[in-house]
């Protein structure tokens, strides 16, 4: 499974692992807007994202388009450097509006 | 894999040439029609296929000429380009040149040698007097086209770095691109200033599918290449989605016109280009303010609903032209799919195998005879029918109408008579008849050499026509049409017509005429096609270029076919050419003489009459019937052939055939009826031989001689007529 999620202090944490791209789209979209429909704060461990591409982006956006819309909140961490890299590119840190910071190997979540 | 894009390559080349037929075909018809959005439209298709085909191969040197070609194409769609005399001419010689391009770059994978780099420099520069002077402009991207709105300020923004809007297709993806990819490519071009990723598209989750594109990107980006470089890098992407590049320095009206033409509202994409710096917020104001003004031009403020209703009619508009150009390329997909490309040989191999099964074919129908067991003999009475449509339905297959053949005359006639400085129209009719692709390819150049040949030297200069009160502008025409079992083709000229009796005085110089015969003028008109008569001295009006006309009639007659010409003083030339329809499979009506049978191409056959015993005797003494009052020359199979062994039927039959307007008798013992006749050619020792033209196997296993009825037409009409003048000169 691509997205595990672990509830830590009634927050939940996402952590997902592998490819984000037009291969996963679909199934990463569909687990992760099953997700966003539980009404808590969460946090999306990206620091195992080995690649990501506009597919990957786009389900980004989407889950943060929901998260905004249900009045809750999202928060990505731990940005891979595939990740970094896109957001760079597209100039969508600030829409995000998350610190962030170069993971290192030992650093995972904040 | 090295392989497959070789067959992808020649494939290409193939296509090429198509294209390139078609682009010249179109240029020749725009001549005539110079408004045709159409045609210009198929011109710019064409040049863009062949221009994004050879990318894909790597073969820059076609690409980089195309491209001009392309360019100054898209200003003509675009009605910044008029269509005029000099730029169609410009435009079919870029064409030649685009052919020889592909056949040297593409099919030999060579260099272009120094005369046609010359040409090519020599084209760039006249094309580029047509192209977009003040921006490299390319089509593989939609381009803004710069028409100034008339309130506009039309003031330069004053930014230095390019604009580019991206909206990706929702398809993109699917098609296996990343929009991501491209910003990566573009980035190695120049440098990205400012990016603004817009997915204001994006729709509720529950609509949304993972794998649709629903992104766009807003891009300053800071480059020194041209614009055709930049449109270059979304090449692929260019199905579907809007793609706006405005160079730096656009007019402000060009972005008012891209902040309108996009999908987000105008605040929205107002902001961003501000934010981005594309704009300042000065530049905004002035510009939407202005654009609101020249909507209403009474100065009232546009109420927001108005804008809201505007705005959909441009999105509206957007669609509709996406839309439009998808059905467009889906149409064109459909066409290309009603035909299959074919390598000849497989053709040939089935025809070849359907000739073996027409062969086999009879062997059954013989030994169903032979058993002679009805039910047997039905049933392959209802094989051979299904054979024989099999038969024609596979010689269709290789059946091309002439029309192709035809039109490529257009070009020559256009190009041969400006430089004669003769205004020659061409007159094509009865393009839709067909015949075989191996005729068609070899009847090209003695076509092609009549047809100059009548514009040269047929056809009067104008002052001349006008002179004689003729209407200054020549005619030229090409005409086909099928005739009993051949297919002939007229080449028709209004021009002053043969000198009868200066090729008459010619020939007995030459010693082809006997200084007192009176040969008619039918025969006089065809000894152009002798050998001797290949000099340009020796006839005014006919004759001259590089091959004679013997060259063409031997060409034609190695084709199985016959030339003949017409002609009048004053009013023209008419020459024809009869072809056999095709070269491999024939009806034909066998016939025995002895043991042997021979074969008569039915087409041919008029008539089977009985030789009486009366006519047997008169035969001693002359060599012609009487036919109903008719004079019939006729060939005894059995002396021309000199067949042996003793007649074993009872009274011979004539079977009358006819061949160019003439009807001869031959002479056979047996009438076996309707055969269905195999050519095979004979051996390279029997190509002299007079009078047979092939082979082919019976049912039985036998072989049949098939004979050349044109020849013994002639052989009999001329021994009768020299049988006539003989006596006359005894008596």
């Amino acid at each position: 499974m691509p997205i595990n999620s672990t509830n830590k202090n009634g927050q939940s944490l996402l952590h997902i692992e592998g490819d984000m791209t037009i291969y996963t789209a679909a199934d990463m979209k569909n687990e992760l807007m099953t997700h966003m429909a539980q009404p808590c704060e969460r946090e999306v461990d990206l620091s195992e994202v080995s690649d990501i591409d506009s597919a990957g982006l786009q389900i980004l956006i989407l889950a943060k388009r929901e998260a905004e819309k249900h009045g809750t909140s999202l928060r990505l961490t731990g940005h891979s450097r595939a990740v970094l890299d896109v957001l760079d590119m597209c100039n969508l840190a600030s829409y995000f509006g998350d610190p962030v910071v170069l993971s290192c190997n030992e650093k995972k979540g904040q | 894999m090295s392989l497959d894009l070789d067959q992808a390559l020649q494939t290409y080349i193939a296509e090429a040439r198509e294209l390139l037929q078609d682009m010249e075909d179109s240029l020749l018809r725009l001549e005539v029609d110079p408004n045709d959005a159409d045609t210009i439209g198929a011109i710019f298709r064409a040049a863009h296929t062949i221009k994004g085909s050879a990318g894909l191969f790597g073969l820059d040197p076609i690409v980089s000429f195309t491209h001009i070609v392309e360019d100054v194409l898209d200003r003509v769609r675009d009605g910044d380009v008029v269509i005029e005399a000099n730029l169609i001419a410009v435009l079919l010689e870029s064409g030649d040149h685009m052919l020889h391009l592909v056949n040297v770059v593409a099919a030999q994978g060579e260099k272009l040698d120094a005369d046609a780099i010359a040409r090519e420099s020599s084209l760039r520069i006249r094309l580029q007097a047509y192209q977009d002077t003040s921006s490299d402009s390319s089509h593989a991207v939609q381009v803004e086209a710069e028409i100034l709105l008339q309130s506009s300020g039309g003031g330069l923004v004053e930014t230095d770095n390019w604009h580019i809007s991206l909206r990706f297709g929702q398809n993109v993806m699917r098609d296996g691109m990343d929009p991501l990819s491209f910003l990566r490519y573009l980035s190695t071009l120049g440098e990205i200033v400012s990016i603004t990723t817009m997915f204001d598209a994006l729709p509720p989750a529950d609509e949304m599918d993972a794998e649709s594109c629903y992104l766009g990107f807003e891009i300053d980006f800071k480059s020194d290449a041209d614009k055709a470089t930049i449109a270059g890098v979304f090449e692929f992407a260019r199905e579907g989605s809007l793609i706006h590049i405005l160079p730096p320095h656009s007019k402000l009206t060009e972005y008012v016109d891209l902040i309108r033409s996009l999908p987000e509202s105008e605040t929205r994409l107002g902001e961003i280009l501000v934010t981005t710096g594309a704009l300042t917020q000065q530049e905004l104001e002035a510009g939407l303010s202005e654009q609101q003004i020249s909507i209403h031009p009474d100065g009232s403020t546009t109420p927001l609903g108005e804008i809201l209703i505007e705005q959909r009619s441009v999105e509206h508009e957007v669609v509709q032209a996406a839309l439009d150009k998808q059905t467009q390329s889906k149409d064109s997909k459909n066409k290309e799919n009603r035909y299959i490309r074919v390598h000849a040989d497989k053709l040939d191999e089935l025809i070849t195998m359907v000739g073996e099964l027409v062969i086999a074919g009879a062997g059954v129908s013989l030994l169903a005879q032979r058993v002679s067991d009805n039910a047997l003999q039905e049933a392959t009475s209802v094989m051979s029918g299904l054979v024989e449509d099999i038969r024609d339905g596979a010689l269709r297959l290789r059946m091309v109408p002439i029309g192709e053949t035809f039109n490529r005359f257009q070009r020559v006639v256009r190009d041969v008579g400006r430089e004669l400085g003769k205004d020659i129209e061409l007159i094509i009719t009865g393009a839709d008849t067909e015949l075989d692709k191996t005729v068609v390819e070899k009847i090209g150049d003695p076509l092609m050499h009549l047809v100059r040949n009548a514009m040269d030297h047929g056809i009067e200069s104008a002052s001349i026509r006008q002179a004689v009160g003729k209407s200054v502008k020549g005619t030229l025409r090409l005409n086909a049409y099928h005739d009993s079992g051949s297919i002939v083709i007229e080449i028709v000229d209004d021009g002053g017509g043969l000198n009868r009796d200066r090729i008459l005085k010619k020939a007995r110089e030459r010693g082809l005429v006997a200084p007192n015969a009176t040969p008619s003028d039918q025969e006089i008109y065809n000894m152009i096609f002798e050998a001797g008569f290949s000099t340009a001295e020796a006839v005014t009006s006919l004759s001259g270029r590089g091959v004679g006309m013997d060259v063409v009639k031997r060409n034609i007659t190695a084709l199985r076919g016959t030339v003949d010409l017409d002609s009048e003083v004053g009013q023209g030339t008419t020459v024809r050419i009869r072809l056999p329809l095709t070269l491999a499979i024939i009806d034909g009506f066998l016939v025995g003489v002895g043991k042997s049978s021979y074969i008569v191409p039915l087409d041919m056959v008029q008539e089977c009459i009985e030789l009486t015993e009366s006519d047997r005797q008169l035969t001693r003494d002359r060599s012609y019937l009487n036919l109903r009052g008719e004079v019939l020359p006729f060939v005894i199979l059995r002396d021309h052939f000199d067949v042996e062994g003793a007649t074993q039927m009872r009274r011979e039959n004539v079977v009358v055939v006819s061949c160019a307007g003439q009807k001869a008798g031959l002479v056979v013992e047996e009438l076996m009826g309707e055969f269905q006749t195999v050519i095979k050619p004979l051996g390279k020792i029997f190509t002299n031989l007079r009078g047979i033209s092939g082979s082919t196997i019976l049912g039985s296993g036998e072989v049949a001689l098939i004979l050349d009825v044109p020849s013994l037409v002639q052989q009999a009409v001329n021994r009768e007529s020299l049988h006539v003048s003989t006596k006359q000169i005894m008596h």
